[in-house]
């Protein structure tokens, strides 16, 4: 498998607009800025030599106490020619990225996901509201902030006693 | 479809009929889990399908932020549980890989051999669930009666029927029972023949196919833009399958073919499904008969427990590994990894970001049946009726815990 | 035809009220289908040929209308309580309630923001069965010990030491 070609043609298309991330060992890795995201997508989809038309998995990440906080990680796969590829996106707080369901239609679900674990607001997506938690559900669950057992009610005893402001919701 | 739209068009302007919102609740027989999918209903015309999920969400990735890496086992077994160890082999990998350490030999086979059973379990399930969801019952008992015999191998290995985390990082968590691989190959030989009969009692059957036939088809390009993977994409003729295309474990030493079929409806799906079961026998047959002898677990202490337990009787060192790794696990070096097997569902994947302690950063799995789902709600297929979103539910074959997590 | 035809002269036969109705009660036991999670796979397997559930008498429904006990199966979040709650209201009396697994008793190894820990802070719980998942054989000892419960009930007579003008409640 020729890892090389991928980030080639990233590097000569993007030049500076993205860095590669020398610590990923596994598969290759770009860091880009969320306001080029959605030209690399778009640019790592049609372009013909890495035709990359499988959206994984859009993860978000959490790095509580550290700045820049969050970090959106997606992961590509290329059908045609086996290619994996992993793009970081690192967010700031309160984060806010733009959405690429117009790019791969899977990653409607994964952003809701993402919102509603780390509160990573779309920008542009067609119906950004909580997919796992209820809708009245107060808090960002998988933040490093918000205790594991969740705060304390009649159905879960162990919880946290409440603070007068939770996470902002 | 036009004279529809005419006469929708026109009564909906003189106010006479109006859509209706039907709620099929977590609690339906043919839902596959809870599941709550928001119908609206023109008659019996499906205009938008919406799915509520999140009713089996448990936080499996928040507590496994604090959990060791061993511990972790058990929950990934209760993610997709038609199939637990291939949910097992899909994190054993991607922790190995954190580590720069690979299984010896025979425990790859015996992995792999347990993760196409596990195979065979979880088609087996959908290969009688389906039929049933459409008016077929009889076929849910007969494969039913065949994943009891799949449950006794896995008890016999392991010593529990589901969640049997029986892998470790490094192998497996012991060896096979003499007259194991002899028990397999019976059933292999009895199970051949009763794919046949279910092919026998539904392939042309009228009423079966008229229910799962052309309905709900999925293109190529959609299935590929919508992240399905496994069955539900290669019954869509996109030849893919990460077993052969990026092999793991001993999957590169072992023949089996790739089942892709063109049409992309319900019956492609569910029949992608019964050829994939003859090719997990086949391979089953090989591991069985290929098996090496060797160790079943890594040979190093800092990572794993001592394979020869009478060590731990007469040598402080090994004594002190093995309280070390019970009672705080082992620290991964930084590092971060993703790693994707061919789940039944589809590609699974495992996205770990370790800091070097003994507890996982940040793990993510990409749950197939979580984007599986997603295609419900695309309106690119041809699901005209109510009775074909029920079809075309069961034939994505999403199991609720690996949506949900 | 069987054992007990042509045996007896012409007789009253005596037994007590309650007896036949407990009996005619543990016998026919209707389980809604509500499978949650993994428990659900081996209520399904209890179900099947292997550990016929049918023998007991136990037929699954799919409308909790129509049943009389319910089996939660899984794990219980906190999204899907009232739901169970609303099942359960749904039912007609005499109901009865198994909750299947670690998960459903206890919220099981997921003590997190999402899972109710106990079923029984939602309905109120007859029978316990233990495991993760319980094997079926687990599940039918549960039902065994259900009827059991049922035919120490009391249903038409009274609660010892009560008025008879007000009504017992054996919900």
């Amino acid at each position: 498998m020729d890892d090389v070609l991928p980030l080639s043609r990233i590097i000569d298309h993007f030049e500076d607009r993205v860095t590669v991330d020398e610590t990923v060992s596994d598969m290759p890795c770009v860091v880009v800025g969320p306001d080029d995201l959605v030209a690399l997508c778009t640019f790592l989809r049609d372009d013909d030599l890495l035709q990359f038309n499988f959206m994984a998995d859009i993860c978000g990440v959490d790095f509580y106490p550290d700045s820049p906080r969050f970090q959106l990680v997606y992961h590509l796969y290329s059908i045609p020619f086996g290619w994996r590829i992993r793009i970081k996106c690192l967010l700031a707080d309160p984060p806010l990225a733009p959405t690429i369901t117009d790019i791969w239609t899977t990653a409607n679900w994964h952003e809701r996901e993402a919102y509603d674990m780390y509160g990573i607001v779309f920008e542009g997506h067609p119906d950004l509201r909580r997919i796992y938690m209820w809708e009245e559900f107060e808090g960002w669950p998988m933040r490093k902030d918000f205790p594991l057992r969740g705060y304390k009610d009649a159905y879960n005893p162990f919880g946290d006693e409440k603070k007068d402001q939770g996470d902002a919701s | 479809m036009t004279e529809v739209t005419v006469v929708h068009e026109e009564t909906m302007a003189s106010g006479l009929t109006r859509d209706v919102l039907l709620n099929l609740g977590p609690q339906h027989p043919s839902t596959h889990g809870v599941l709550r999918l928001l119908l609206q209903l023109d008659g019996e015309i499906v205009e938008r399908v919406e799915p509520h999920i999140g009713l089996l969400h448990r936080g499996t990735e928040k507590l496994a932020e604090n959990f060791t890496y061993t511990q972790i086992f058990p929950l990934t077994d209760r993610l997709d549980y038609l199939c637990p160890p291939s949910n097992n082999l899909g994190y054993a990998l991607a922790v190995e890989a954190l580590l720069g350490i690979e299984a010896p030999k025979r425990a790859q086979y015996i992995r792999v051999m347990m993760a196409e059973l596990s195979r065979i379990s979880g088609h087996l399930l959908i290969t009688g669930a389906l039929p049933m969801d459409v008016g077929a019952m009889t076929t849910l008992l007969y494969t039913m009666r065949e994943r009891e015999m799949v449950m006794d191998l896995m008890e016999m290995i392991s010593g529990v029927r589901m969640h049997t985390s029986f892998c470790r990082v490094g192998g497996v968590r012991e060896d096979l029972p003499p007259g194991c691989l002899e028990r397999v190959l019976e059933f292999c030989d009895i199970f051949s023949h009763r794919i046949a009969d279910y092919e026998q009692l539904l392939e042309h059957n009228r009423i079966f196919l008229a229910r799962v036939e052309n309905i709900a088809t999925i293109t190529g390009d959609d299935a590929i833009a919508l992240g399905l993977s496994g069955p539900n994409l290669r019954a869509s003729g996109v030849d893919w399958d990460i077993r052969r295309d990026a092999p793991y474990e001993i999957y590169d030493q072992l023949e089996f073919d790739v089942i892709v079929r063109q049409d992309g409806d319900c019956y492609d799906r569910w029949k992608c499904r019964v050829d994939e079961m003859r090719q997990s026998v086949r391979m089953i047959r090989q591991c069985a008969r290929q098996m090496p002898a060797g160790r079943f677990l890594v040979d190093d202490p800092k990572i794993a427990f001592p394979v020869d337990k009478g060590l731990l009787a007469h040598s402080m060192e090994s004594h002190i590994h093995h309280f070390e790794l019970a009672a705080y696990g082992f620290k991964v070096p930084a590092g971060e990894v993703y790693v994707a097997i061919e789940a039944p569902k589809g590609e699974l994947g495992y996205y770990i970001i370790s800091d070097g302690s003994e507890k996982p950063f940040r793990f993510k799995v990409r749950a197939p049946s979580f984007v599986n789902l997603q295609a419900l709600t695309e309106r690119t297929t041809n699901m005209k009726y109510l009775a074909d979103v029920i079809a075309m539910l069961g034939s994505l074959d999403p199991v609720m815990a690996e949506v949900d997590k | 035809m069987g054992i007990l035809t042509n045996r007896f002269q012409d007789n009253i036969f005596f037994a007590s009220v309650d007896n036949v109705i407990n009996w005619s009660r543990k016998s026919s036991l209707w389980p809604e289908t509500f499978g949650i999670a993994c428990c659900a796979i081996e209520m399904i397997s209890a179900g099947c040929a292997r550990y016929d559930l049918d023998r007991f008498g136990v037929v699954f429904r799919p409308s909790p209308r129509q049943s009389d006990v319910m089996i939660i199966a899984g794990t219980v979040t906190k999204k899907m309580a009232p739901i169970v709650r609303r099942l359960y209201d749904q039912m007609p009396e005499p109901r009865y309630v198994i909750a299947m697994g670690t998960c459903a008793i206890s919220g099981g190894v997921y003590n997190t923001y999402a899972v109710v820990q106990g079923s029984d802070l939602i309905v109120p719980v007859d029978i316990h069965v233990a495991g993760c998942p319980p094997r079926p054989e687990a599940l039918l000892h549960g039902f065994v010990l259900l009827q059991e419960k049922i035919m120490k009930e009391r249903v038409l007579r009274a609660e010892p030491n009560t008025k008879i003008e007000e009504t017992v409640d054996h919900g």
